[in-house]
């Protein structure tokens, strides 16, 4: 061979992309994608950190020394607690659940994941009336038993406290309830059969593999704890998000968007730290081993204890949508010092119907939530495929586009599209949107995508991508393809993330307060504006109805349960309700969805280049 | 169907050892031809490329005087039947077989006919209706092989298909699959590391270890005349013994093994011993099956090897002795009606007439 023909040869290999159609398929409808995740979730962030720059960095030497710093500690203080009680309470429920049998376990179970279907807004405002000074319980305690009704009751830090743990502990209940049984059963046998007594087995074999659940659990509460508003709210504590809320209702924009940026710094921090985490996370053993043992109580004095505990439990799990219920019924100003309100009427819900000024927010929430509901289907399901099948660098990047808006607080959310859509830029696509009803959709859109990707994502990788390229090779087009095989498999997935946003963005309160337009107040701002004008009987018969909306979607969403052909593999790995409530409200706890597609690469060579 | 051509075919990940370097290998219109080789060796990558899922990084495919290199896999007219059967679960069997006619538009009539044949073939008539996961493992193999079939494919291309399926279902698929394939006349690029399902079922077969490509032959002589030790040790069983060529005689070669002892190998064209001379280190394949044993031996005798017993292994039809010669162990089976020996004795091993075959080291 001369030089000549060899520099040809050279020259020709250089000039292949490497690409197949399918790659370029890929990148094709990965262009819209980012151009969106830009648009709606990078350009607001940077219009916030611009924002906060104005006045070259006063508003961030006055962060250090004024009471933001004071408000970041206070929020840092708040998580860190939340974290310590969430943690225990959650983690011992998921043992005694798993692992044990009692009188009214099968009840406690069924109850265990009711705060998840609260909306953030009804979770506080009932705790409000049940534990605060003014609440039901301290009010009866003061009446009854001569208590200080301040003393027993749960006022400011430690009322958020309160709601943080008993709405977030099921972070932990579900991380660790997965684990436990993922586990297999032979492994603490042949612990206890090598002579490690139970406390040692506990210790040396069970709470290792719980690890990455617990430290799922804590990372996710931190998150959650540092965006909770409505808490904070409720009890009128200082947090970094009540500040934001502060700052710019006194018109200090650049003070409230540094508010802004630091909180965003420390809950991507976070995210990051949790991607990490669960990507250098180590395989559990799949082995198909021994089912788990569940421990049966004996004897008459635990079982009646444990009788009793889970009544009580569940009777203060039931408490507060129970409160919002009789609540609902009561007429308005009449609850003033009594235990329970005095008068009871129907009017405030003949009135929502009847009266179309009550109606407008019901049908404000439903329209919006609807709206996003649609751009988070059609953005998250294609992100998803596109993350997934996006080969070569980008693809994380990508991915944390996408899931930023689930770090992000919602508060922050709303003053960064607030601040993004302000005025017409080219960044924006010369889109104005404050003082518009779609600021709305935007903002719910922005905040629940996460949730509908994740869910895509979960239902994408239980889908083998040989069936894909079965029907390419059959003659299929990527396109037609994608349409004829891909997403039919994914539409159950898509369908409960679908029906999650909705919900979401139905109760969604903490963004909606930052971005609404002054007309059209969304159903939860407008239940916080009728307690404020004490209309609780109003108020909660608002939030009744959306309880009420929840837990059919709910109820909808579990029918749509797991399509027949993908419940063999799923059944194993799980076995009661949490299956379809994990993925999509808890969007990183969900271990096996994610490891189940490892061996799906098993027909590309052993030498092939590691994916990214 | 068409013939297959693949011209100089290599794929290089960035960072590793090539998955398939230069990879040039014709499969004629109509042939049964199997990639054979251990995990690893880039068999998959290379039937993968000619589906089209993964680009060469050089070199180019062609289907008869076409090039697709390039062509989409959708474009290229291939049937493919996944390793793990890649059936759509959400359809039925009809479904399934019905999907690349409807993406070729075949009109209704046709259509039904056509899903009806392919049902047939491979028996699965009363089970149009079915839902993929009423089926056993072994009909849904069938499923993903008439759906590959019915479009009538330039190539069907078949990814380790049987490795799913029990032993005794694998040994009556593999003949259904050669009859079907035979009957209908498809070319066919085949996957597996089974080299007994090589054997049984093709017309050439091709041996890949590590992306290299040792063989290209016909079942009987990647068996007899391995151009390889890699091919002579992973077809079957067969011990390698390094030699230095003392001679080239008209149609043999004399060669030496490390005792001294001599043997003479055939010298045959296009192999290895055609190329050596004389001073040249080499090897040779012993098939266990071509040595005759010999229990306490006169020493004197010449040509052949002498060695102590160290295991005997009664399986049957044959017993299988491992004897320690000079460190190395040589594996010899011997029907059990001949001397039988047991560990520890001293035993000499003669190769059959013309079955010392030299094979590159």
């Amino acid at each position: 061979m001369d030089g000549g023909t060899v520099s040809l040869a050279v020259a020709k290999v250089s000039k292949r992309s490497g690409l197949t159609s399918s790659d370029r398929f890929v990148y094709l409808l990965a262009a819209p994608l980012v151009l969106i995740l830009l648009v709606y979730i990078v350009v607001p962030m940077l219009a916030t950190a611009t924002t906060s720059m104005q006045g070259d960095g006063n508003a961030y030497k006055g962060f250090v020394n004024g009471s933001s710093a004071t408000a970041l500690g206070l929020s840092v203080g708040i998580s860190l607690a939340s974290v310590l009680t969430t943690g225990v309470l959650g983690t011992a429920l998921a043992v005694l659940l798993s692992r044990f049998d009692f009188p009214g376990r099968k009840v406690l179970r069924l109850f265990a994941l009711l705060p998840m279907a609260l909306p953030p807004l009804i979770g506080a405002v009932s705790f409000y009336f049940l534990y605060a000074e003014s609440g039901i319980l301290p009010r009866f305690l003061a009446q009854y038993f001569g208590a200080d009704a301040a003393a027993v009751s749960a006022n400011g830090v430690w009322g958020v406290l309160l709601v943080h743990t008993m709405t977030m502990y099921p972070y932990f209940y579900l991380a660790v309830t997965s684990a436990l049984a993922g586990s297999d059963a032979s492994m603490e046998e042949a612990a206890l059969s090598l002579g490690a007594s139970r406390f040692r087995m506990w210790r040396t074999v069970l709470l290792p593999m719980l690890t990455p659940a617990l430290v799922s659990g804590t990372l996710l509460t931190f998150m959650v704890s540092m965006a909770s508003f409505t808490a904070p709210q409720f009890y009128n504590v200082q947090t970094l998000t009540m500040q934001i809320v502060a700052s710019r209702t006194s018109g200090a924009y650049d003070v409230a968007a540094a508010q802004a940026v630091v909180l965003s710094v420390v809950s991507i921090c976070f995210l990051l730290a949790m991607r990490w985490y669960e990507n250098r996370r180590l395989h559990r053993g799949s082995s198909k081993g021994t089912p788990q043992s569940v421990k049966v109580l004996h004897g008459v004095l635990p079982r009646a204890a444990a009788g009793v505990g889970s009544l009580l439990l569940v009777l203060f799990l039931m408490a507060p949508p129970a409160t919002i219920a009789l609540l609902s019924f009561t007429v308005d100003g009449s609850w003033t010092t009594q235990i329970l309100p005095p008068e009871y009427t129907v009017a405030n819900y003949a009135r929502i119907f009847t009266d179309p000024v009550s109606l407008r927010p019901i049908l404000v929430s439903v329209q919006m939530a609807f709206v996003a509901m649609i751009g988070c289907v059609l953005v998250g399901v294609l992100a998803a495929w596109v993350v997934t099948r996006w080969k070569g660098p980008g693809k994380g990047l990508l991915d944390v586009m996408v899931m930023l808006p689930w770090a992000l607080p919602g508060t922050v959310i709303g003053v960064n599209i607030v601040t993004a859509f302000a005025s017409p830029t080219p960044f924006n696509l010369g889109q104005v949107l404050i003082g518009s009803l779609w600021i709305l959709p935007v903002a719910y859109f922005v905040r629940f995508l996460p949730l509908v990707f994740r869910s895509a994502n979960a239902s994408l990788a239980q889908i083998d991508p040989s069936v894909e390229e079965a029907a390419r090779s059959l003659g299929a087009g990527s396109w037609r393809a994608l349409r004829t095989v891909t997403v039919p498999l994914m539409s159950r997935g898509i369908m409960a993330g679908a029906l999650m946003a909705f919900i979401q963005g139905f109760g969604e309160y903490v963004a909606s307060v930052v971005v609404y337009p002054p007309r059209y107040a969304p159903l939860s701002v407008e239940i916080y504006n009728r307690i404020y004008s004490n209309e609780f009987g109003t108020a909660a018969a608002y939030g009744t109805l959306q309880m009420v909306l929840i837990l059919l979607v709910l109820a909808v969403s579990q029918r749509l349960e797991t399509p027949r052909w993908a419940r063999k593999s799923r059944a194993a790995s799980r076995g009661d309700s949490a299956v379809t409530l994990t993925p999509v409200l808890a969007p990183t706890l969900n271990p096996i969805h994610e490891t189940g597609d490892k061996n799906e690469h098993a027909n590309e060579p052993a030498n092939a280049a590691p994916r990214p | 169907m068409t013939s297959v051509f693949l011209n100089g075919i290599s794929k290089q990940y960035p960072g590793v050892k090539p998955a398939v370097s230069n990879l040039t290998v014709t499969i004629e219109e109509g042939e049964f031809f199997t990639l054979l080789g251990p995990s690893g060796c880039g068999k998959s990558t290379t039937l993968r490329m000619v589906a089209g899922f993964i680009q060469p990084t050089s070199g180019s495919i062609h289907f008869g005087d076409k090039d697709v290199t390039n062509t989409a896999p959708n474009k290229r007219d291939t049937g493919m039947v996944f390793q793990n059967y890649a059936l759509f679960p959400h359809m039925s069997v009809r479904g399934n077989v019905a999907y690349g006619l409807d993406v070729r538009g075949i009109p209704k009539q046709e259509k039904a006919k056509r899903i009806d044949e392919a049902l047939a073939q491979v028996g699965l008539e009363e089970f149009g209706d079915r839902r993929i996961d009423m089926l056993s493992g072994g009909q849904q193999q069938r499923v993903a092989l008439a759906r590959a079939l019915v479009i009538r494919p330039a190539a069907l291309l078949l990814d380790e298909p049987l490795s799913n399926l029990d032993a005794k279902l694998r040994e009556e698929t593999r003949t259904e699959i050669r009859s079907t394939q035979k009957a209908a006349g498809t070319t066919c690029l085949y996957v597996t590391h089974d080299q007994a399902e090589a054997m049984a079922m093709s017309d050439r077969v091709a041996v890949l270890n590590a992306g290299e490509l040792h063989q290209v032959a016909s079942p009987r002589d990647v068996y007899n005349r391995p151009t390889t030790a890699f091919v002579a040790r992973f077809i079957g069983r067969s011990n390698v013994l390094p030699c230095t060529v003392l001679g080239v005689h008209g149609g043999s070669v004399s060669v030496r093994v490390a005792d001294g002892t001599v043997f003479r190998a055939p010298r045959v064209e296009d192999t290895i011993s055609a190329r050596v001379s004389a001073g040249d280190q080499a090897a040779f394949s012993l098939r266990p099956e071509s040595i005759v044993l010999t229990v306490n031996p006169r020493l004197e005798t010449t040509g052949q090897l002498t060695g102590r017993v160290l295991t005997a292994e009664f399986t049957g039809a044959v017993n299988i002795y491992e004897v320690d010669w000079h460190g190395q162990k040589i594996v010899v089976s011997a029907p059990d009606s001949f001397d039988r020996a047991e560990p520890g004795d001293l035993v000499s091993m003669a190769p059959h007439q013309d079955r010392v075959w030299m094979v590159e080291p």
